[in-house]
C-alpha cells in the first residue's frame, strides 16, 4: 500500500468503543472488552479514503490530557506527536460514549483546543433510545464548530458516516496556528479560565520558548495545572528542571493569592463551558428507571453472594474445560495417530522417519492436542470481558487486594494474566500509582497463563483417578485443576505482601473507576477473542515449539547408531506386512528393538544431560529424562508437552507407539521397574510449572515495562527458586500422605 | 475513617445529595473533578462493595466506584 498521505488518531474516555470503531474503519483486530482500559498501547491500521491511504491510531482511553498513568500518557504522547514512530496526528477524532456525553465531552473540550482538524463521534447511538435519552446531534454540531456522526460502533452503523466526514475534515487546510487562536477566541472551554491563568501561561510560554525549549501553549497550561510528578513536566530539559519548578511554584502561589484555585477552575470552567454549550440539547429522563443491569448488580455485588459467586464461576469454568474439551481431544489425538502411521508407511525406518514420528509428530502433535481447552477458556474469557463483569469483579475485590496492598486495579491486569502474562503485564499500564503497578507486573506471571493449562490437563488426565461426583456432573479431575488454577493466585497473596512490605512500601492506592454497564457480549467480541488465541496457539506449535522439538529430537537421536535397531525395524514391519504369525520371531525381534532403543536414549546427548541432572531434579521426585524436558521448557512452558512426547516415542516400546503421551507416560519405568509417574511426581511436575517463571517473553516484556534488566531477572531467581521449593514440598507430602 | 452526614460516606444506597467541594488540591482530587464529581452536581449512592467498601454511585448519568477513604473528600448536602 502506498505511503499514508494523513495520519488520524482515534481519542476517548475509556470503553467508549475505540477499539471498536477501529475495528470497523481498517477492519482490525484491536482487543475489545466491556471494561475501561482494555488497551494500553497505540495500534496502527490504514484505511482508503477517496484514494488516498489514512493511518489510523487507536488510542488507549483517556478522561483527560493530564495524564497520570502509562496508558493515558501514551494517548497523550501520540497527539503530542511525541510518540516515536508515529506522525503527528494530522486530525483526531474524539469518540464519546453518547449515554454519558457531558464528561465526555470533557476531554473533547481539551482536544479541540489542540487546532487540529476534529470529528466528534457520539458513539453508543443505540443505547439512547433504550435509556430514554434524547439528543440532538446537529445542534451539538453547530454549537461546538465541528462535524458529528452518530455511530454504533459494535454493529457497525454509522461508519460510512464517519469516513464521509473525516474526508472532509481532512481537505480542509491544517492550520498549526489555530492552537493559539483557540486559546484566545471567546469559544473555547479555556476562555473562561481567569484572567491571572492566562498571564501565566503566557508569561511561561515566552520564558521557555526563551530558552529554545518547544512547547505547546496547552502543555504549558497542564505545567501548571497538574502536579509535580505528571507525564507533563517529562517535556522539560533536564538541564531547566530546576528552574522550572521555581518558576512553577512561584506562578501557583501568584495564582493561588490572586484567587485561583487549582485544579479546580480547570474542571469548572470547561464543565461550564459543556452545560451552556448543551444547554438544552440533551436531555435525560428524570429519576433513574431501574435498569436490568441494577437487579443483576444486586446480587453481584452483594455482601457474601458476591465473592462466592466469584469463585464459583472460576469452578465452573474449569469443570467445563474437563468435561467439555475431552472428546474434541480425542478426536484431535486420533488424527495424530493417523498421521504418524501414514508417515510410517511412506518412509522406512531411519533418521528420517525417527524425525517426522517421533519429533515432529509426537512434539508439535502433543501440543495440538489442547487447542479444544484453549478455545474453552478464551470463550469464556470473551463472555467475561465484553458483558461488563469484569469491573464489577474488580470493584467486589478492591477491598481484599487492599490489605496487601493492591487495589480493585490491578485486579483488571492480574485476571488478564489467566489468558496470558504479556498482556497482563502490559494492562498494569493502567495502575496511576507506580508502587502498585510495580507489585502487580511482578505478581502477575504467577497467574496460571493458558500455556499452563495443557500441562495441567496432561497430567491431571494421566494420574489423577477419574472419580465423578453429583451424577457426573463434577469431576476430581476438574476439581483438581481448578486447585492448580489457584495455586499461583494463593502464592500472590504473600508474594505481594512481602514485595509491598519491604520493596514498595508507599502511600496507599486510590480506586477510582468507572463502573461499565452489563451488556450481552456480543459474537462478534468474543469469537475474535477465541480466533486471536487460537491463531497464537497454533503459531507457536508451528514456530518456537517446532524448532525445539526437532532440537530434543536431535538431542535425544544423538550420538548413537541406529542401524541395528532400523534393521530389526525394518525385519518385523516386513513380517507384519506379510502377515506371517510368527509369534516368537515377532516377540524376539520386538525384544531386541525395545532394548535396543532405551540404550540408545540413554546414550544420546539428551540422556547424558539427563544424568547430570538427576541429582538436581531427584528431590523432587523426576527422573533425568523429565529434567531435561523440564530445563528445555524453559523458554516456553508448553514446550514440556512436546519433548515429552518426543522422548518417549522415541523410547517407547514398539507396541505403543500410537498410545499417546499420556499412556507413554503410565508405562515409564525407573530401571528398577517401578514407574516414574506417580501421583506424587504429578503433582510435583504441576506446582514446579504453577510457579516458575519459563517464559521468555514474559520475562522480555517485564524487561520493557520496568526499563531495566533488574527485573525480569529478579523475577526469574524469585519465581524458579519459590517452584523448586514448592515441588520439593509437593512430593514429599504427597508421597508421605498416599502411602 | 471520617462517615460524616456531610460527605459521600454518609449517604445510604439509594439517597442523594448535592455536591459542595471535592477536599485537596492534589491528583486525586483532580480525577474526581475531571470525572465530573463537580461542586454542584447531583449524586446517588448506589450500593456498597461485600466489605463496606468501595462504594458505587452514580452521577451524570454513569457509574463510578470510590473508596471510602476517597468519598470522605467530597462535601455534599443531604437531598431529600
Ligand atoms: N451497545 C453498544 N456497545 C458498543 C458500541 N461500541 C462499542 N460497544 C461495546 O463497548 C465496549 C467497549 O468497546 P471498546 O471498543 O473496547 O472500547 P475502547 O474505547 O477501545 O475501550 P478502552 O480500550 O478500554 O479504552 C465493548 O463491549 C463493545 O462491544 C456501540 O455502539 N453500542
Ligand atoms: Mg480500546
Amino acid at each position: 500500500m502506498s505511503q499514508p498521505s494523513a495520519t488520524v488518531a482515534l481519542i476517548g474516555n475509556p470503553n467508549t468503543g475505540k477499539s471498536s470503531l477501529f475495528n470497523a474503519l481498517c477492519g482490525g483486530n484491536a482487543r475489545v472488552g466491556n471494561y475501561p482500559g482494555v488497551t494500553v498501547e497505540q495500534k496502527t491500521g490504514r484505511m482508503t479514503l477517496s484514494a488516498a491511504t489514512v493511518e489510523i491510531v487507536d488510542l488507549p482511553g483517556t478522561y483527560s490530557l493530564a495524564a497520570r498513568s502509562a496508558d493515558e500518557a501514551v494517548a497523550v504522547d501520540v497527539l503530542s506527536g511525541a510518540m516515536q514512530g508515529i506522525d503527528r496526528p494530522d486530525a483526531v477524532i474524539v469518540i464519546a460514549d453518547a449515554t454519558n456525553l457531558e464528561r465526555n465531552l470533557y476531554l473533547f473540550s481539551q482536544v479541540i483546543e489542540l487546532g487540529l482538524p476534529t470529528l466528534l463521534v457520539l458513539n453508543m447511538w443505540d443505547r439512547i433510545a433504550s435509556t430514554g435519552m434524547k439528543i440532538d446531534p446537529a445542534c451539538i454540531s453547530e454549537q461546538f464548530g465541528v462535524p458529528v456522526v452518530c455511530t454504533s460502533a459494535s454493529q457497525r452503523k454509522g461508519i460510512d458516516e464517519v469516513r464521509q466526514a473525516l474526508a472532509s475534515i481532512l481537505t480542509s487546510k491544517i492550520d498549526r496556528t489555530k492552537e493559539s487562536a483557540a486559546f484566545a477566541s471567546t469559544d473555547s472551554a479555556s476562555s473562561n479560565f481567569p484572567e491571572a491563568f492566562r498571564m501565566e501561561t503566557q508569561g511561561l510560554l515566552d520564558w521557555l520558548r526563551s530558552k529554545n525549549v518547544t512547547i505547546a501553549q496547552y502543555q504549558v497550561q497542564r505545567l501548571l495545572i497538574d502536579a509535580s510528578d505528571a507525564h507533563v513536566h517529562r517535556e522539560i530539559p533536564s538541564h531547566l528542571a530546576s528552574e522550572v519548578s521555581q518558576q512553577l511554584s512561584e506562578a501557583r502561589s501568584r495564582l493561588a493569592s490572586a484567587g485561583v484555585k487549582i485544579p479546580l477552575f480547570e474542571t469548572q470552567a470547561r464543565y461550564a463551558w459543556i452545560k451552556q454549550k448543551t444547554a438544552g440539547l440533551i436531555e435525560r429522563p428524570r429519576g433513574r428507571p431501574p435498569t436490568i443491569s441494577d437487579a443483576v448488580d444486586r446480587w453481584l455485588t452483594h455482601r457474601w453472594f458476591g465473592l462466592l459467586f466469584f469463585v464459583f464461576l472460576m469452578f465452573v469454568i474449569f469443570q467445563s474445560i474437563t468435561l467439555l474439551a475431552s472428546w474434541p481431544m480425542d478426536w484431535i489425538e486420533g488424527i495424530q495417530g493417523w498421521v504418524a502411521s501414514m508417515l510410517e508407511g511412506f518412509v522406512g525406518p531411519g533418521p528420517l522417519r525417527s524425525l517426522l514420528v517421533d519429533g515432529v509428530v509426537a512434539g508439535v502433535g502433543s501440543v495440538l492436542i489442547f487447542l479444544p481447552q484453549i478455545v474453552i477458556l478464551f470463550l469464556f474469557i470473551g463472555i467475561l470481558e465484553d458483558c461488563g463483569y469484569m469491573s464489577r469483579a474488580a470493584f467486589v475485590m478492591d477491598k481484599s487486594m487492599s490489605t496487601i496492598g493492591m487495589s480493585g486495579k490491578s485486579f483488571l491486569p492480574l485476571m488478564s494474566s489467566f489468558a496470558c502474562a504479556i498482556p497482563g503485564i502490559m494492562a498494569t499500564r493502567t495502575i496511576d500509582n507506580r508502587k502498585d503497578r510495580m507489585v502487580t507486573l511482578l505478581v502477575a506471571p504467577l497467574m496460571s497463563c493458558s500455556a499452563r493449562l495443557p500441562v495441567y490437563v496432561l497430567m491431571v488426565a494421566a494420574f489423577v483417578p477419574d472419580i465423578r461426583y453429583a451424577s457426573g456432573w463434577i469431576t476430581l479431575q476438574g476439581i483438581v485443576l481448578f486447585s492448580m488454577q489457584c495455586l499461583g493466585a494463593l502464592v500472590a497473596i504473600p508474594v505481594a505482601w512481602i514485595l509491598k512490605r519491604f520493596f514498595f512500601r508507599g502511600e496507599p492506592s486510590t480506586f477510582i473507576m468507572e463502573l461499565s454497564s452489563y451488556r450481552w457480549p456480543s459474537w462478534h467480541v468474543m469469537f475474535s477473542r477465541v480466533w486471536e488465541r487460537v491463531l497464537a496457539f497454533i503459531t507457536r506449535a508451528g514456530t518456537l515449539i517446532f524448532v525445539t522439538s526437532v532440537l530434543v529430537w536431535a538431542a535425544a537421536y544423538f550420538p548413537g547408531d541406529h542401524s541395528t535397531v532400523d534393521e530389526a525395524t525394518r525385519r518385523l514391519e516386513g513380517l507384519q506386512a506379510a502377515e506371517v504369525t510368527d509369534e516368537q520371531a515377532i516377540a524376539s525381534l520386538e525384544e531386541s528393538i525395545n532394548l535396543g532403543k532405551s540404550r540408545l536414549i540413554d546414550q544420546s546427548f539428551l540422556g547424558m544431560a539427563g544424568r547430570a541432572l538427576e541429582p538436581v531434579v531427584r528431590p523432587l521426585g523426576w527422573d533425568g529424562k523429565i529434567g531435561v524436558a523440564v530445563l528445555a521448557s524453559f523458554p516456553a512452558r508448553e514446550v514440556i508437552i512436546a519433548t515429552l512426547g518426543t522422548i518417549y516415542a522415541l523410547g517407547s516400546e514398539t507396541d505403543e507407539t500410537s498410545d499417546g503421551l499420556k499412556e507413554q507416560m503410565r508405562a515409564a519405568q525407573w530401571p528398577d521397574g517401578k514407574p516414574v509417574f506417580t501421583l506424587a511426581t504429578a503433582f510435583s511436575i504441576m506446582v514446579f510449572f504453577a510457579l516458575c517463571a519459563q517464559c521468555a517473553s514474559t520475562l522480555m516484556t517485564i524487561q520493557r515495562e520496568t526499563n531495566s534488566w533488574r527485573w525480569p531477572i529478579f523475577s526469574f531467581v524469585y519465581m524458579t527458586t519459590l517452584a523448586y521449593v514448592g515441588a520439593m514440598l509437593t512430593y514429599n507430602l504427597v508421597q508421605r500422605w498416599m502411602l | 475513617m471520617p462517615t460524616d452526614s456531610s460527605t459521600l460516606c454518609g449517604l445510604q444506597s439509594g439517597e442523594r445529595g448535592q455536591i459542595l467541594s471535592v477536599e485537596g488540591s492534589d491528583a486525586v482530587a483532580a480525577r474526581l473533578l475531571e470525572m465530573g464529581i463537580l461542586p454542584g452536581e447531583e449524586i446517588e449512592m448506589i450500593g456498597a462493595a461485600p466489605m463496606g467498601d468501595p462504594i458505587e454511585f452514580s452521577v451524570y448519568g454513569y457509574r463510578i466506584s470510590l473508596r471510602r477513604s476517597e468519598a470522605a473528600r467530597v462535601r455534599i448536602e443531604k437531598q431529600p
